[in-house]
């Protein structure tokens, strides 16, 4: 079951049988729009409140992955998620309509693979049957409780990232059709002092860094193993520093595609984005849409998604604090092929 | 197979101390083009100084005011102007161009009560409007009178300006 020191091993092979990804208008303006299953053409989706919009995404991303997993809300056993509001409201209301047992969980926008993860040792552990892994993040929402109101005129450095509208769920169950969870890495806290809420690209790298490397070790594999290894929201500058970084450790991230959902999702050079994607949904709809419809087809036949967390909060920063960074790590594999 | 291939050798672990990685990190920071910047908010800046005076004229030939008459009602144009914007969604989209230019006339001030008070709506008009309408314009409140004070007391001291 554990393997090394931070890696969790499913021997027991636990499917994603069902997943759905809802997202806003920019994202539906984004390259991966085709992979979507819902797409937005408006921010507030006739909500009175951007916290309201914000849950409809989740409500409608649960709803449509249990009807792709072909199952009803009666099936499901659990429900574990999170997202980035105080108190993760959004997940709270979203599991008030489902009516389910819910575990919420906090790990900002690393929260799509700490709820998959832990989804995934329900059910390998058999304490569960089918189990829902559930984030989404609001643009508005964000502003709102990071930064600014989000009318107000204020000028974004080019490091700053741009929080992605959407919500991204998965089901996971024993058996079934679909790509199989293979083990997860659990990350540690990793801080080296950025204190710039605008550049959390730059503090979320070096804990990538240390999650790619302990999977590694953790599972003796080397990048290679792997036809792609993403990173979740490091966008243009965090992403190039994780890689910077992984070469200086003599990791031979050569041998396969290291890409970012962050730099994914968005057309950074033409969408006004500034370095990218952010946001619980950020990886979230990018595994669940785009990337694990390429590895049920087999053009990507085993994927590491790590998905980066910067766990600070509004009250933290303004008193001064640095940016505690997280990264969890699973591997999702084609179902069969290295059975 | 795949886990025959693993590196047989152990990674460097991070070597970088936090100081090391920060200022590595400084240096992966895309530059923003101070010139440009200053251009760019200098044009909007004044451009909207120039709408200001325009109006201002305005009044002062239509309903034959005096300068400092006109003054009132032109920064209340203004900021009706800056508060449309701000609704229509467009005033946010002016400022990531223009910075500065758009931050610092009367217009920088109404687009940041405007904002907060939109935002806040969902929240009531008591807990919401009211308590977060001042969130960002009441730092600049406070620190203006501050420093009317001290330019105040530096002119008692030095018996300079002040009307009679």
């Amino acid at each position: 079951m554990q393997r090394g020191k931070q890696t969790w091993w499913f021997e027991n092979r636990p499917v994603i049988v069902g997943t759905a990804t809802v997202v806003g208008p920019d994202e539906g303006e984004g390259p991966l729009a085709a992979d979507f299953d819902l797409i937005h053409p408006e921010l507030d989706m006739q909500q009175k409140s951007w916290e309201k919009a914000e849950r409809l995404l989740l409500e409608q991303a649960s709803d449509l992955a249990l009807k792709n997993a072909s199952m009803t809300k009666e099936q499901l056993e659990f429900f574990v998620g999170g997202d980035l509001m105080n108190q993760i409201i959004s997940n709270t209301f979203a599991a008030r309509t489902l009516g389910v047992p819910y575990l919420g969980v906090f790990g900002a926008c690393s929260t799509s693979m700490e709820s998959l993860a832990i989804a995934s040792l329900i059910v390998n552990s058999g304490a569960g049957k089918s189990v829902l892994a559930g984030t989404c993040s609001h643009n508005c929402t964000a502003e709102k409780q990071f930064r600014y109101p989000t009318e107000y005129g204020s000028q974004k450095p080019p490091t700053a990232q741009y929080t992605i509208t959407g919500a991204g769920a998965a089901v996971v169950a024993p058996a079934g059709i679909g790509p199989v969870v293979e083990c997860a890495t659990i990350g540690r806290i990793v801080d080296l002092g950025i204190t710039d809420p605008f550049n959390m690209g730059a503090a979320m790298a070096p804990a990538a860094v240390d999650t790619i490397q302990m999977h590694l070790t953790d599972t003796g594999r080397s990048p290679g193993d792997y036809d792609l290894i993403v990173t979740g929201d490091l966008a243009t500058v965090g992403h190039g520093i994780a890689a910077d970084l992984l070469k200086r450790n003599g990791v031979p991230m050569e041998q396969t595609q290291f890409k970012d959902c962050g730099l994914m999702i968005y057309d950074v050079d033409k969408q006004k984005v500034q370095a990218g994607g952010s946001g619980c949904a950020c990886s979230a709809v990018v595994t669940y849409g785009h990337l694990l419809k390429r590895v049920q087809s087999g053009e990507l036949k085993r994927i590491l998604v790590v998905a980066t967390g910067a766990l600070l909060s509004p009250l933290s920063f303004q008193q001064g604090e640095t940016i505690p960074c997280i990264a969890h790590a699973v591997s999702i594999e084609q179902s069969g092929v290295y059975a | 197979m795949s886990s025959k291939s693993a590196r047989r050798e152990g990674f460097k672990k991070m070597t970088m101390s936090p100081k090391e990685y920060q200022a590595f990190a400084k240096t992966r920071e895309p530059s923003r083009s101070v010139l440009s910047n200053c251009v760019r908010a200098f044009l909007v800046g004044g451009f909207i100084c120039l709408i200001g005076q325009g109006i201002q004229e305005f009044f002062m030939h239509a309903f034959k005011m005096p300068v400092d008459k006109a003054a009132n009602p032109t920064v209340a144009v203004l900021i009706l102007i800056s508060v449309i914007l701000t609704c229509l969604g467009v005033y946010d989209k002016i400022a990531q161009w223009a910075g500065a230019g758009t931050a610092v006339p009367v217009t920088g001030f109404a687009n940041s009560m405007c904002s907060a008070a939109l935002e806040h709506r969902s929240e009531g008009l008591v807990l919401g409007v009211g308590a977060n309408m001042f969130k960002l314009a009441g730092s600049v409140i406070v620190f203006g009178t501050v420093a009317a004070f001290f330019v105040g007391l530096a002119h008692l001291i030095l018996g300079t300006g002040g009307q009679p």
